[in-house]
């Protein structure tokens, strides 16, 4: 067992405040020194239904779920139904301590509420305890609780006992219980915490904690965030006043996030009939002169398939957030996974004109929620944010002088009434809108209400007043100008630079992976050059316009390639093949697609099999591995 | 010079101002009802003083669509079913704004019925003019939601076994504010409508059946049309729910017995706007939005300032 790290994970029902304590565990880490990630696993399911988070905290940087973890604390789930064996779901009473035992590192701690959970259920406990030298530690929980205040605080008497068996010092988290809860329920929660952590060390022989947390420090003031937070506060920061959605998981977190912000700031959020509606009034609201946004998930992503094209034709600028989850159709709507990569570049009739970035770490959802704005205003097309639920829901800990940045409300070319009298106009005095020769393709546009600004947008192909027309002529002038924007947002990326790189520039192999797994492809690449094998990685965010001569020489700079995503059919990899039309041969795919992320090990062992010893698939873990064209 | 100077403008408006130039002779077949729409818009948007750019017409697509390409204003031409979720955010963002909506009976209470339910629901103050020819006419004479029953085309061959759609009656219920029918051979009569339509504060849904020559010859030609408002015949309260009801019931069900009725069926003065509810609660600025980012002396919020601290 190591120090260096402790991955704490609470498990229980759906409805026991497993996110919430966690959350506030995860802040008093992070508020002691160390850095955390969260890595939330949950049903979808109203109440009930197994449930864990884990909270890992070190005193170096961490960008992933770690390898298995270190501390159990399993609470009971007080939802839980059909508790035989023989129901469609098991014996739901046990499993928040069944389930969790495979991935319980050896040397592990278990601590389990025995007021709810009957450890002589699990078939072969006492053995499984012995062989892995685990160190258990019924407690019960929910009868100290119960005691002191109520019964649902016996979360609260798990974090005492976590804290008293891992050394960890009460005031942190008894300042975080200060800050968040009323009056009334925190007199006895501080009890109840004082009394587990008492009742612990006395009981138990403490001062020799088998798993205990690491000391750490932070130079600045830190934050504890989602990438749903940080893709919000990037809206608000780049002027968003405009939200219109519909619910549904995972994007409901930022639809609800920006719905609570927005009415403080005199912006307008609307819950409307269906995400064709909401993405219609993002387009409407933009075209009224109001920086707008919508978003949605897989499927209510593709009802948004028609506003989409019609802001690319009438080149309205309009933000889209898509948060992927496990496909098709429903799918697993609370797990992760990157296979709406495909859907979202090309979904909508026609070539399509867009923008899509897909942010790694939730410094990056900030940063590129904002780019997407300014791309969408500064070049009059569609932006959309693609992640999933490991950058949109997980939490970690962000410097806060990452948000020390201007506001920037500004609406791109964007013609006052003075400077559009400038502009070319038609005899009857309509502005011409879509001028054929511009600066980067972009024509300068007006807002309805403006004297001399008149035009008609339209999601026919239509000349320079927006006048519907059909003229072949007219037709390659319109497309290549509006072509032109994504070269010239091409060239506004390379200056920016969204890629994340790890590993030595002269690496002798590569991986390559985008959005939520850059993190975990970064930890496993320093443990395969700490073991002596030489591996650069590349996270891609540029979906689209594609940083292909970027990609290119990173490929041709190694022997070869393992394209790292959470997919079953490599569709990173076909867009890497897509634009570079050649490197088939030194491309391969690592996938997994069973609704959970990457762990760092799976993307070590993989790549030692794959790459390394050219084995194919590593045992012992849910991936796949795909060969290069040729193998 | 303000950012929007067109609106609230007061100066006399000629009706010629809203006619291009590029294609100032609609392209919509000789005695297409279509073109009353357009005449009774061009009489009443002068009336109430909206001039053409203060004003954003929102279209959906088909022969009505084509709305936008003869009627000089702000255009935003959609996609078919979608004028009214863009026109409402439109409205949201710049109530100053006069926002028309426009669209055929397919467009409206087919693809679109959807957005049609839930934006009369809302009450957005905007009008929403739907062209009812009881037929598809760009794509040549399928059967329409409004098309009666045993309706045959190429894509109802036998006949559609269907009963049509009861837009006002369907309106109503949603919970649109204003509600009337008015027909394209009685322009004087839609032309006074589309007025108080547009002057109306809320949803203003006008049913304005126009005759296709072309597509629907078998269909009446809405002649000769009663006004119930003005007929002996009919005496019934447009400003209560139940006798409106009644009211739409009776036209609805003898529209296709011969018997063409018009008018106003509901008018609620009395409901706030969406608009003013949505202020009301505190969830929209006073101001209209899209002055802001026109503003340089407004200070813009920034994330760092407002809503970190509970992150720390």
């Amino acid at each position: 067992m190591t120090d260096d790290e402790l991955i704490w994970r609470i498990s229980g029902g759906s409805g026991d405040g497993i996110a919430s304590t966690s959350q506030n565990f995860a802040k008093a880490l992070m508020r002691s020194g160390l850095n955390v990630f969260t890595h939330r696993h949950y049903p979808s399911r109203i109440r009930g239904g197994h449930t864990y988070t884990e909270v890992r905290a070190a005193a170096d940087p961490v960008k992933s779920r770690g390898d298995g973890y270190n501390f159990l604390l399993a609470l009971g789930d007080s939802f839980a139904r059909n508790p035989q064996e023989e129901a469609v779901y098991g014996n739901e009473e046990i499993k928040p301590l069944s389930e969790n035992l495979d991935e319980l590192r050896e040397g592990g701690v278990i601590v389990y509420d025995e007021g709810l959970l009957d450890a002589a259920e699990i078939p072969n406990f006492d053995e499984r305890v012995e062989e892995n030298n685990w160190h258990v530690f019924p407690l019960d929980l929910r009868g100290l609780a119960r005691d002191m205040g109520r019964e649902v605080m016996r979360n609260t008497a798990g974090v005492g006992a976590t804290c008293a068996l891992t050394g960890m010092n009460l005031d942190h988290v008894q300042d975080l219980m200060r800050d968040a809860m009323p009056e009334k329920i925190l007199d006895p929660n501080l009890e109840i915490l004082q009394t587990a952590y008492d009742q612990v060390r006395e009981e138990y022989d403490a001062d020799a904690p088998d798993v205990s947390v690491p000391t750490g420090e932070h130079e600045e003031t830190q934050l504890l965030m989602s990438g749903s937070d940080a893709i919000s506060y990037g809206a608000i920061d780049e002027g968003c006043r405009f939200i219109a959605g519909y619910p549904m998981t995972p994007w409901t977190e930022v639809f609800t996030i920006m719905t609570k912000h927005l009415p403080k700031l005199g912006g307008i959020s609307e819950q409307v009939e269906d995400e064709i509606a909401a993405a219609a009034l993002a387009v409407g609201a933009s075209h009224a002169g109001v920086k707008a946004m919508s978003g949605s998930s897989g499927g209510g992503f593709a009802l948004m398939s028609e506003p989409l094209g019609l802001a690319e034709m009438t080149e309205t600028p309009v933000v889209l957030v898509e948060a992927m989850r496990a496909g098709p159709s429903t799918g697993m709507p609370t797990k992760p996974e990157q296979s709406d990569l495909e859907h979202v570049l090309y979904t909508s009739q026609g070539d399509s004109q867009r923008v899509v970035l897909a942010p790694g770490t939730v410094e990056e959802a900030y940063e590129q929620s904002r780019l997407a704005f300014r791309l969408a205003y500064e070049y009059q097309i569609p932006s959309i944010l693609l992640y999933d639920q490991k950058v949109g829901g997980e939490m970690t800990n962000v410097p806060k002088s990452h948000f020390d940045r201007d506001p920037n409300p500004t609406l791109g070319k964007t013609l006052s009434e003075d400077a559009l009298a400038d502009e070319p106009h038609s005899a009857d005095g309509k502005f011409h809108r879509f001028q054929h020769d511009v600066d980067d393709g972009v024509s300068p546009r007006s807002i309805p209400g403006q004297k001399g600004g008149r035009f008609l947008a339209t999601g026919n192909e239509h000349d320079p007043t927006g006048h519907i027309a059909e003229s072949p002529d007219n037709r390659v002038a319109q497309i290549d100008r509006r072509t032109e924007k994504l070269e010239a947002i091409r060239a506004d990326l390379d200056a920016v630079d969204t890629g994340s790189y790890a590993g030595p520039d002269d690496a002798q192999y590569g991986i390559l992976t985008f959005g939520s797994q850059q993190g975990t492809v970064e930890e496993a690449v320093g443990r395969l050059n700490d073991a002596g094998i030489s591996v650069k990685s590349y996270g891609v965010s540029d979906m689209a316009p594609f940083p292909t001569e970027q990609v290119e020489a990173f490929v041709e700079s190694v022997d070869e390639v393992l394209v790292v995503e959470m997919t079953a059919s490599g569709q990173f990899r076909g867009l890497i093949q897509k634009h570079l039309g050649r490197y088939g041969e030194r491309l391969s795919s690592l996938l997994k697609y069973n609704g959970n992320p990457f762990e760092p090990a799976e993307i070590v062992d993989g790549f030692e099999a794959a790459i390394v010893e050219g084995d194919g698939d590593a045992s012992g873990h849910q991936t796949t591995f795909v060969p290069a064209a040729g193998d | 010079m303000s950012t929007f100077s067109a609106i609230g403008e007061e100066r006399e408006i000629d009706r010629d101002e809203y006619t291009p130039s590029v294609e100032p002779q609609p392209t919509w077949c000789p005695g297409c009802g279509d073109f009353s729409v357009l005449k009774a818009l061009k009489q009443a948007l002068p009336e109430v003083g909206r001039t053409p750019e203060e004003t954003l017409l929102c279209t959906g697509i088909g022969c009505s669509g084509k709305l936008n390409s003869y009627l000089d204003t702000y255009g935003f031409h959609t996609i078919h079913g979608r004028s009214l979720p863009v026109a409402r955010a439109a409205k949201l963002a710049n109530p100053d704004l006069e926002v028309i909506a426009a669209g055929g009976d397919g467009d409206g209470y087919g693809i679109g019925g959807n957005h049609f339910i839930h934006t009369a629901r809302e009450n957005h103050d905007m009008t929403y003019i739907v062209f009812n020819n009881e037929i598809f006419g760009l794509t040549k004479g399928q059967t329409s939601p409004t098309s009666p029953k045993g309706h045959k085309s190429k894509t109802q061959p036998s006949g559609s076994a269907k009963e049509p759609i009861k837009p006002l009656s369907m309106s109503l219920n949603a919970g649109a504010s204003y509600v009337a029918r008015t027909a394209a051979v009685n322009p004087n009569q839609a032309k006074e409508i589309l007025i108080e339509a547009i002057e109306h504060d809320g949803f203003a849904h006008v049913d304005f059946l126009t005759q296709c020559p072309t597509w629907n010859k078998d269909a009446r030609q809405y002649v000769p049309y009663i006004d119930v408002n003005e007929s002996d015949d009919y005496d019934f309260d447009k400003t209560d729910r139940v006798e409106a009801a009644e009211m739409m019931r009776e036209t609805e069900e003898s529209l296709h017995e011969g018997k063409v009725l018009t008018g106003r069926y509901y008018v609620d003065e009395d409901r706030p706007s969406y608009g003013a509810e949505k202020q009301a609660i505190g969830e929209m600025p006073d101001e209209p939005l899209a002055e802001r980012y026109w503003d340089d002396e407004y200070e813009w919020e920034r994330s760092h300032d407002k809503f970190l601290d509970k992150h720390a």
